[in-house]
């Protein structure tokens, strides 16, 4: 399979401080790639980088075959957006926002009517398209925000804490959009402080203090974590606090 | 990059017209300033509250008093006896000139003497005292030469000899072009205009580009295609529109409501408008960079049209501002609109005379314009 995302060695600095260092690793195409860390831990620098709005200190790095360094129109013609803000215009209605950003995408309006009818009814939004944003739900923003960062049916997606303030049962059905989304083929990247989603990624990298200290399937980081330090049944929160103690003890923190 | 802008622009629009707060703003609120400056603000004096004490009481003293009154000026609300009266009804500013007949009025003019009156004006308002001053010091010199008139009448009956009535020892004809009934109204109009433009654009721009960063949709843009150039054409262009919609509707209501005619040419007004509008949208990108929310940005555009307007020579000459100042009026655009509008709404002049102005204009609007999409393109990255 062919890797979309590649990055290799990619290292950032703000002035002495190194806000991503040395990190490697590839997202084929169709994986949900899972970035977990605590905040400040280089999880934003990161994605930054690979939207290709970040130019990195050091190191490779490319999005679906585009440079970072060189190729960030590209890169950003080729993504899809959503943070945890939902980017809406909330005076605009739902449809309103779906036409706007297509046409910053410069999506041809036929094919746009078709991709907007299509995204409404499969993010159940249909009834709501002349609903005025700012007065939907936070579920039903969430599922709008989503609408408008793939009206240009990107073949990579990068979800920043997507779920953030949206209730479990909208957070369980937009994963379920998202696996969906994986299976036809996009590649999903996404940061998430919420563990119990991280289980919904094919892959997750565990990052703390710019570097990447586990990088395995969630099934098996739980496995190892459970032979390695004789955790029972260890839940992804338990591996996570354990790999960052054992991160510290091994470079003598504290 | 058409698409994009036009997509940008559709936005704006519908944003703006969706605002009920921001629709009356922009359409509104223009035809109110453009009301209030040409019917109540007048600086012309009319109907003056005045208090007549004639202590005089004769023929000569009541055909004084009626040539105060006869003027339109002037109008005599209260006849007294008592001279506390005059304090009282100044202080509480029920009148603003009191005119005070002496007893022996008529008896010092027929013996040929001079007769003595007093008029008190109520200084607090500078302007209107001034005015008042001259149009009563008016009031006394024609009566003067009316008595002066009636005396070299009489001097003749008496020597049989004849004089020479003329006065015009030097002829003095006095015309008032552009405005020949020195109406303030009219000297208002290309103010309203300058006004009107100034706030809506530097006010819209600003918060506008605010309101994105406030709700974080300008994070969603930077992660677009869409170029830094783009946003700021879409992001000024809507504004553009508006004011020259505005400027519209203040041109023909000044022309259906106060008869005042567009005496030069539309095309070179609206050209002087596009080089007065780099500046008044550079300065609103410009004040976008440098606040965090709507309200700085709000308070940021006042800090800065207030100064402009003042130091414009719409509200004090700039002739008679301290040097300083008047150095520092010379990178005020709104003056130099000033002028321009002035000058093509009221005297009909033309690009001949114009262009050192435009040619100040458009370089002052280049370097705002300039210094902001800089400034505006850092903040992006």
């Amino acid at each position: 399979m062919e890797n979309i995302i590649e990055v290799e060695n990619l290292t950032k600095n703000f002035g002495s401080f190194t806000a991503v260092n040395s990190v490697t690793f590839s997202v084929k195409k169709g994986e949900i790639f899972g970035f977990l860390g605590p905040n400040g831990a280089g999880k934003s620098t990161t994605i930054k980088i690979l939207c290709g709005l970040l130019i990195p200190t050091s190191g490779k790095a490319s999005t679906f075959g585009f440079d970072v360094y060189r190729q960030s129109e590209k890169i950003k013609e080729n993504i899809g957006y959503m943070s945890q803000k939902f980017s809406l215009y909330p005076d605009l209605t739902v449809e309103e926002n779906i036409n706007f950003y297509a046409g910053i995408y410069r999506v041809d309006p036929k094919i746009r009517n078709i991709r907007k009818n299509d995204l409404l009814k499969l993010l159940e939004l249909t009834e709501n398209r002349k609903t005025i944003a700012g007065l939907l739900p936070a579920g039903f923003k969430q599922r709008l925000a989503l609408s408008c960062a793939l009206i240009h049916d990107p073949p990579v997606i990068f979800l920043d804490e997507p779920t953030s303030g949206v209730d479990p049962v909208s957070r369980r059905n937009f994963w379920r959009l998202i696996k969906s989304f994986a299976n036809s083929g996009k590649t999903i990247f996404v940061t998430t402080h919420y563990l119990d989603e991280a289980e919904y990624c094919n892959r997750i990298s565990l990052i703390y203090d710019g570097r990447i200290i586990e990088l395995e399937s969630p099934y098996r980081i739980k496995k190892s974590y459970e032979e390695r330090f004789n955790l029972k049944n260890p839940t992804l929160e338990d591996v996570f606090i354990k790999s960052i103690e054992n991160y510290r003890a091994a470079n003598n923190e504290f | 990059m058409f698409v994009r802008i036009k997509h940008l622009i559709i936005k704006e629009f519908i944003q703006s017209f969706r605002d009920k707060r921001l629709l009356f703003i922009i359409f509104i609120a223009p035809i109110i300033q453009l009301v209030l400056f040409g019917f109540a603000i007048t600086t012309d004096i009319k109907d003056v509250p005045t208090i007549i004490m004639d202590l005089d009481r004769t023929a000569e003293s009541r055909s004084f008093i009626s040539k105060i009154e006869n003027g339109g000026n002037f109008r005599i609300d209260y006849y007294i006896n008592d001279e506390k009266e005059i304090v009282s009804m100044l202080d509480s500013g029920k009148a603003e000139l009191a005119v005070k007949i002496y007893p022996g009025f008529e008896k010092s003019l027929k013996k040929g003497n001079t007769a003595a009156i007093q008029v008190i004006i109520d200084g607090s308002n500078s302007n209107t005292a001034a005015m008042i001053l001259n149009h009563m010091s008016q009031i006394s010199a024609n009566y003067s030469m009316s008595i002066l008139i009636e005396r070299i009448d009489h001097f003749e009956k008496l020597s049989g000899k004849k004089i020479s009535r003329s006065l015009d020892f030097f002829s003095n004809e006095i015309r008032i072009w552009y405005n020949p009934s020195l109406k303030s109204r009219i000297s208002n109009i290309p103010g309203v205009l300058a006004f009107i433009l100034l706030v809506l654009t530097v006010i819209l721009t600003s918060v506008s580009i605010v309101k994105e960063r406030e709700r974080g949709t300008i994070e969603q843009l930077i992660v677009s295609p869409l170029k830094p150039v783009e946003l700021i054409l879409g992001k000024t262009i809507p504004f553009a529109i508006i004011g020259f919609i505005d400027v519209l509707i203040v041109i023909s209501l000044s022309f259906s409501l106060f008869k005042i005619p567009l005496n030069g040419n539309l095309p070179l007004l609206f050209f002087s408008m596009l080089l007065y509008l780099f500046n008044t949208l550079g300065v609103g990108l410009f004040i976008s960079t440098v606040s965090k929310t709507q309200q700085q940005a709000m308070m940021t555009s006042f800090f800065f049209t207030m100064p402009a307007v003042m130091l414009s020579g719409f509200v004090f000459p700039i002739e008679n501002m301290p040097k300083v100042i008047q150095y520092l009026t010379y990178i005020n655009p709104v003056k130099y609109f000033l002028v321009i509008v002035n000058g093509i709404f009221l005297k009909g002049t033309g690009f001949s005379i114009l262009w050192p102005n435009m040619l100040a204009l458009g370089a002052i609007g280049f370097i705002i314009l300039f210094i902001s999409v800089i400034r505006f393109k850092k903040r992006l990255e």
